[in-house]
């Protein structure tokens, strides 16, 4: 990374972070996934992580809420730093929604349960409230209507827009998305995207995996660019996607743009 | 201007392929090796019904008292009439045949109030699960209340195989699912003990272990020391049934795809809450035929404990068919015995299936 690259993947002095990766390393096994990521997202900040498959964009991010361990470096997210403290990782959890490319909705249970099970049992908010709430957020998504179906019963476009819900029925501080529109039908990419749109519009700090580059130009603060481990290179909008600095990033762009 | 798209209206069916006569082309006459295998089984019908129906039930003799008045030539079920209450409750004192009666409908009544809406679930799993098996207990054994004590030697017959089957299918389960836990768990001192238990118990035929506990380990406990022999053959069984049943549980957690674990992780529920919230609800549900795969093994090898001396309805019936004014009537007895077993195991499936289909929740899963 140039220096230039590397003060935007920092903050300017005095903005306070509200998550911070320091010389982050990560191997699964002997593949090293994650190479000395140096990267701080500041509170209200829209994210969007790209870059080819394998590049451990995905990985980088389910960092954050420690659905994987990074064996050198640290992360602190919302002031707490991620270790093999199960408080801490617990603290963090309940901070942090996360929608995942195959939605992971809970087939047993209906939407609303799905919407209602974690405020109540970690958050311990009584049922009823808990409901109320959830039908809020589905209101928010426009699916109120499917509250007491199964999640097998509903679109990908709708079990997605679900998932959102129910991250949301957490009152996250930051949202992470894994992909989220990957395993959609084309014609239910809008459906899900205009929901995450609103959510920016709201002020929620996002952290993005996705390959929609319109989304990217129309709602991130900043663009990362990650290829083989490495932050390539992280830049907002429009510098991004009109002059790139690196031949990979221009390569990469290339490819997905033209075609 | 735009056109609007109307869709074709759907048509119905051709009329060959709906209605009896269509089933009987697609499933019994649907090609010449079907149409041979149909009339063939039809021919094999023939031969067996006729005769079974006429021996057990034309020609059977329903009442007397010994097999010499059994002339009619058919089945001599005079026999079961006869020797019925010790099949049903062994040597159970007859007096006090009414506890076991009231036991059972007791958790006949109880089990249905589970399909009452308005009740609190909660509240009556803790009455079958803590209440019931102390009350039943003491209605059994009894030496409380004013009831006689009876001794554990004399509980035999259909109430002692149901007793066997159903205490060692509700303690099994959760021992199972413990196992299961523990041997997927990243805790090495658990994982270990977890294999080492299932590993030991699956090498080991049933019987050694009814030999163990009814034989071996009164041998080992210090002089003085020692407890009941229906007890020993429970926890043998038990510990039998739990390894089995881990390993089936372990197939449906295996079955779980890995986003509900993290789904469940994500939200910051604890291990304890996403394995009873949402794991463990998907995994069983998945292995239901397996779990009743196991159960009705285990409820048809509680035949064994005649081995170690305990006469359960297969035992009794055995006894009974050794009475020297009955003799020769064994085939009756079997049959009698066969019929029970159909019946609670058919019963058992049937059921089975009708909570799997009350579980559906819709055929897509991720």
């Amino acid at each position: 990374m140039t220096d230039r690259n590397m003060a935007l993947a920092q903050l300017a002095p005095g903005e306070e972070a509200i998550i911070e990766f320091n010389d982050v390393n990560k191997w699964y096994g002997d593949f090293h996934v994650l190479k000395n990521i140096n990267f701080s997202i500041k509170k209200g900040e829209r994210i969007v992580v790209c870059g080819p498959s394998g590049s451990g964009k995905s990985t980088m991010t389910r960092c954050i809420n420690r659905l994987e361990e990074h064996q050198k470096g640290s992360i602190i997210v919302d002031g707490i730093e991620m270790n093999d403290n199960l408080k801490n990782i617990e603290a963090i959890r309940k901070d942090v929604g996360m929608v995942f490319q195959h939605f992971n909705l809970f087939p047993h249970l209906t939407i609303l349960e799905n919407l209602t099970l974690a405020p109540i049992w970690v958050r311990k908010t009584p049922k009823k409230e808990a409901e109320e709430m959830a039908m809020h957020y589905l209101e928010r998504v426009k699916i109120a209507n499917q509250a007491l179906k199964y999640p097998g019963q509903l679109s990908g476009g709708q079990q997605q827009r679900v998932a959102i819900a129910r991250g949301l029925c957490m009152q996250p501080r930051i949202m992470l998305f894994d992909e989220p529109t990957s395993a959609l039908d084309p014609e239910m990419i809008k459906e899900v995207l205009d929901v995450m749109v609103q959510l920016a519009d709201e002020g929620m700090t996002m952290v993005c995996v996705t390959h929609e580059m319109g989304f990217a130009k129309t709602v991130a603060d900043r663009v990362v660019f990650m290829d083989a481990g490495e932050i390539v290179e992280a830049n907002e909008p429009n510098e991004f996607f009109n002059n790139p600095q690196q031949d990979r990033t221009q390569n990469f762009l290339s490819q997905i743009l033209n075609h | 201007m735009a056109i609007e798209f109307k869709p074709s209206p759907s048509l119905p069916p051709p009329v060959n392929s709906v209605g009896a006569v269509a089933w009987l082309r697609q499933n019994l006459l649907s090609s010449p090796l079907n149409v041979f295998l149909t009339f063939f089984s039809l021919y094999i019908i023939y031969l067996l019904v006729p005769p079974v129906i006429e021996w057990g039930l034309v020609n059977a003799t329903w009442s007397g008292s010994s097999k010499a008045e059994c002339t009619a030539g058919g089945a001599c079920w005079a026999f079961i009439g006869v020797y019925f209450e010790q099949f049903m409750y062994g040597l159970y004192p007859e007096e006090e045949t009414w506890r076991i009666n009231i036991a059972v409908i007791l958790l006949v009544v109880l089990v249905a109030t589970f399909a009452v809406k308005s009740v609190n679930k909660l509240y009556l799993s803790i009455a079958i699960m803590v209440v019931y098996p102390v009350v039943a207990y003491i209605l059994f054994a009894g030496g409380a209340f004013g009831l006689e004590i009876v001794e554990t030697s004399l509980w035999g017959g259909l109430f002692l195989t149901v007793l066997l089957g159903v205490v060692g299918i509700v303690a099994s389960f959760p021992l199972g699912v413990l196992l299961a836990l523990g041997r997927q768990s990243n805790m090495p001192i658990a994982k270990s003990v977890c294999i080492v238990f299932i590993e030991t118990i699956r090498a080991v035929p049933l019987i050694t272990i009814l030999f163990m506990a009814s034989v071996m380990i009164p041998l080992f406990l210090p002089e003085g020391m020692n407890f009941n022999k229906l007890l020993r053959v429970l926890i043998g069984i038990t510990l039998f049934s739990a390894a089995y049943m881990a390993e089936v549980i372990r197939g449906g957690l295996q079955a779980i795809p890995k986003g509900q674990y993290e789904a469940a992780d994500a939200m910051g529920l604890t291990y304890w809450q996403s394995m009873i919230l949402v794991i463990l609800p998907q995994a069983l549900k998945l292995v239901i035929p397996g779990i009743v795969n196991t159960f009705i093994g285990l409820f048809k090898d509680t035949t064994l404990v005649y081995i170690v001396g305990m006469f359960d309805l297969l035992g009794r019936i055995q006894a009974a068919s050794h009475d020297a004014s009955w003799l020769g009537t064994t085939i009756e007895g079997y049959a009698f015995a066969g019929f029970i077993y159909w019946a609670i195991c058919f019963g058992m499936s049937r059921y089975s299936m009708a909570i799997e289909r009350k579980l559906e929740t819709g055929h897509k899963r991720n």
